[in-house]
């Protein structure tokens, strides 16, 4: 009995449904209007999260670049002092003779000193005159010797010539060091600050563009001190990257996607390469400290022991883009030639290759890109030193642009916070560069079918 | 025993002198069979078509017929595959010579990324076929001649091969694989992305070819298996159900299997 209830009642139930699927759907219901409702607003709201998370970004990004540009812009510039120079042939040539090895061992700092003194007559005293010659950069008299070098004539005339001020003074001139604070809490006192006064009341004081920052080397003097020899390490650095990472990386997908036959121990050397790329990079650093200079016994703090160690940092980075570039390749394409009786090199080489070729070099730049910016192995293998020259090959020893910012920004002298940003809007514009140029060569080789 | 008359029917087609012919193949991927002790000829300059419901091995048969399944990982085949009397499976035949003898067009057509020209030019270019530009030149101009394309393309050879239209497309992979003078043509589904104009177009070049190329072709359509074929097989999971004259097959099939797919009762 209970059976057929249940029966009767399934049927009932049965009834039921079916008569709802038979009832035209009331679309204009209340209920199913608040249905559209609702889902409107949920698609504005998910709008609004994204919208919002745009802005977000973008606020970061215009806060981080008004904060570097605004620090760093007046690195670009320098304050000159202008002096009258005599150029005096008993201090720079006494016997008349013209050598030049003479004109350059003589005392161009003495020059500057006698006009600074000429012009500020009443300063006396060890401590005083000191300050008073701070005034003017120890690198003033390069500049001085130069010129006398480059035009003799000059020998016994008097100039007016602009000087490279020195740091405090340029400071000063730019705004840092304000004259209004406490004597004693500033790095200029009251009697230099009058120099300064006098100086630009007479006209004698400007800033001009500081062509020296792009092309000196380091310096202890922040107004030498340049982004040249950081930049040309990085640049052999990387060309040491480049051409060792980028065939190996390359080689090693194609024989991974295409050749390789799908065992163990494929898939343990496929997923060690996808662990390398998350390793820490002072690992890497560890790595070349030990291989490189501890065995290999390589020249240390040398872009080559830096290409090196970013090679193998660079390498998964590369590996992954190019197989993921070569695995996006039709395999059509691959049939298409095998069938015409393509051998798999040539199959590689004639269709594969070129065809995954945009995505292999967009790879291999964003991995260049991350090395330029890496600085953490280079600290490990000696490339955080201070470095005077520029060098002139991948064995001399240099420094980067990112550790030459790390070193700045350790410093204790207020101009180098400016030379600070700069130099990351240096690599920035480096990095830009990059992109841009991995952009460009998408567009151009990428080919559709 | 319907094994066994079975076995008896596919052991049945020899034709004398076959271009091509399959021993007991069997073909497993992994551990799955694909293929169960198929024995077919294929004759010389005549279209045989292999016909059959969706994963019946058909396509699977063609590409054992140039090694193609070679390409494909854990394929194992078992059973003997001969062009003109001599294995293809045997460890003496080089398969990139092989695959210039019997040539290959798809279901999709995959021209090449390239000019028109230059996707024809590929395979007498890469076996070294030719010893001038006029050589080529002229390869070029005869197999889009035999593809029945040349009239369409001649003024823009230099242009990219994808922008032609699908049906062109398939033509162009069709004079690609005429242009390195294959013995035999293997075509999977060559029709199945094409409109039924290019279609069209496609079944008179395939009549056309048939006097100089022996050609197998892969359908789903049992129409077009009786307009372009001459002898037909028919395959049912794995296994060669019947082969013969096309007429016969499709007129008066001998299997119960046979008649069932081509009167539409499954498939």
């Amino acid at each position: 009995m209970t059976d057929m209830a249940s029966l009767m009642e399934d049927r009932a139930a049965a009834k039921v449904i079916s008569g709802n699927l038979h009832t035209p759907v009331d679309w204009d219901s209340p209920k199913l209007a608040r249905n559209i409702k609702k889902r409107y607003a949920a698609e504005r709201r998910f709008k609004i999260y994204g919208l919002s998370a745009i802005a977000i970004a973008l606020l970061a990004l215009v806060v981080l670049g008004y904060s570097i540009i605004s620090k760093g812009y007046s690195a670009f510039f320098q304050t000159y002092v202008q002096m009258e120079i005599f150029f005096d042939p008993a201090k720079i040539d006494p016997d008349g003779t013209g050598d030049p090895a003479i004109i350059g061992r003589a005392n161009f700092d003495g020059l500057i000193r006698d006009a600074l003194s000429k012009q500020f007559p009443e300063v006396s005293g060890r401590s005083e005159r000191r300050d008073l010659y701070d005034i003017v950069s120890g690198g003033a008299s390069y500049d001085l010797r130069e010129r006398v070098l480059e035009n003799p004539s000059l020998i016994g005339q008097t100039r007016k010539v602009w000087l490279i001020s020195g740091d405090d003074f340029d400071m000063l001139n730019k705004g840092y060091i304000s004259a209004n604070t406490d004597e004693g809490d500033r790095r200029l006192n009251d009697q230099e600050v009058g120099w300064y006064n006098t100086l630009v009341s007479q006209g004698s004081v400007e800033k001009q563009f500081h062509t020296r920052f792009f092309t000196n080397g380091d310096s202890r003097e922040p107004e030498l001190a340049g982004i040249w020899g950081a930049a040309v390490g990085s640049f052999y650095t990387l060309v040491v990257t480049l051409i060792l990472s980028f065939p190996i990386g390359v080689l090693a997908a194609i024989y991974l996607e295409e050749f390789a036959p799908r065992n163990r121990f494929t898939t343990i050397v496929e997923v060690n390469i996808n662990n390398l790329a998350a390793v820490p990079s002072i690992v890497f650093g560890l790595l070349g400290l030990e291989v490189y200079l501890n065995v290999m016994h390589l020249p240390r703090s040398a872009p080559v022991v830096g290409g090196l160690t970013l090679a193998l940092m660079t390498l998964p980075t590369i590996i992954i883009a190019s197989r993921a570039a070569i695995k996006a390749v039709p395999p059509s394409i691959r049939q298409a030639a095998l069938g015409l009786g393509a051998s798999p090199v040539q199959t590689v080489t004639h269709h594969v290759l070129p065809l995954a070729m945009p995505g292999i070099l967009t790879g291999t730049i964003i991995g260049m890109a991350q090395a330029l910016g890496e600085t953490a192995p280079l600290l490990m293998i000696g490339m955080v030193a201070f470095i005077v020259d520029i060098p002139g090959g991948a064995l001399d020893p240099a420094t980067v642009l990112p550790v030459q910012i790390y070193l700045w920004a350790d410093s204790p002298e207020r101009a180098f916070v400016e030379k600070t940003s700069a130099a990351i809007m240096v690599l920035l514009g480096f990095l830009i560069l990059m992109n841009g140029l991995a952009v460009y060569l998408r567009k151009k080789f990428e080919r559709k079918w | 025993m319907a094994v066994v008359t079975q076995s008896a029917m596919t052991a049945e087609p020899s034709v004398t002198s076959p271009k091509m012919t399959a021993r007991d193949l069997n073909l497993f991927y992994g551990d799955n069979q694909a293929l169960f002790d198929v024995n077919l000829d294929i004759v010389e300059r005549q279209v045989t078509a292999l016909i059959g419901p969706s994963g019946c091995g058909k396509s699977t048969f063609l590409r054992c017929m140039n090694r193609m399944n070679d390409t494909i990982d854990g394929v194992t085949i078992k059973g003997k595959v001969t062009l003109d009397d001599r294995d293809i499976y045997d460890k003496a035949i080089d398969v990139v010579q092989l695959r210039a003898r019997i040539g290959m067009v798809f279901q999709k057509p995959n021209p090449f990324p390239k000019s028109i020209y230059d996707n024809v030019a590929y395979g007498p270019r890469i076996h070294g076929l030719v010893n001038s530009r006029d050589e080529l030149d002229e390869i070029v101009m005869t197999s889009l001649e035999r593809a029945g394309l040349l009239k369409e393309v001649k003024d823009r050879l230099p242009e990219p091969a994808t922008g032609l239209s699908g049906g062109q497309q398939q033509r162009l992979c069709i004079a690609r694989a005429v242009a390195v003078s294959p013995e035999v043509i293997l075509m999977d589904e060559p029709c199945s992305a094409l409109d039924p104009i290019a279609t069209a177009k496609v079944e008179e070049l395939i009549d056309e070819l048939r006097s100089n190329y022996t050609i197998v072709i892969v359908t789903h359509s049992m129409q077009q298996a009786a307009r372009v074929s001459q002898r037909t097989a028919f395959f049912h999971l794995g296994k060669l159900v019947e082969v013969g004259e096309t007429d016969q097959i499709f007129t008066n099939p001998k299997d119960e299997r046979t008649k069932g797919y081509i009167t539409g009762r499954f498939g």
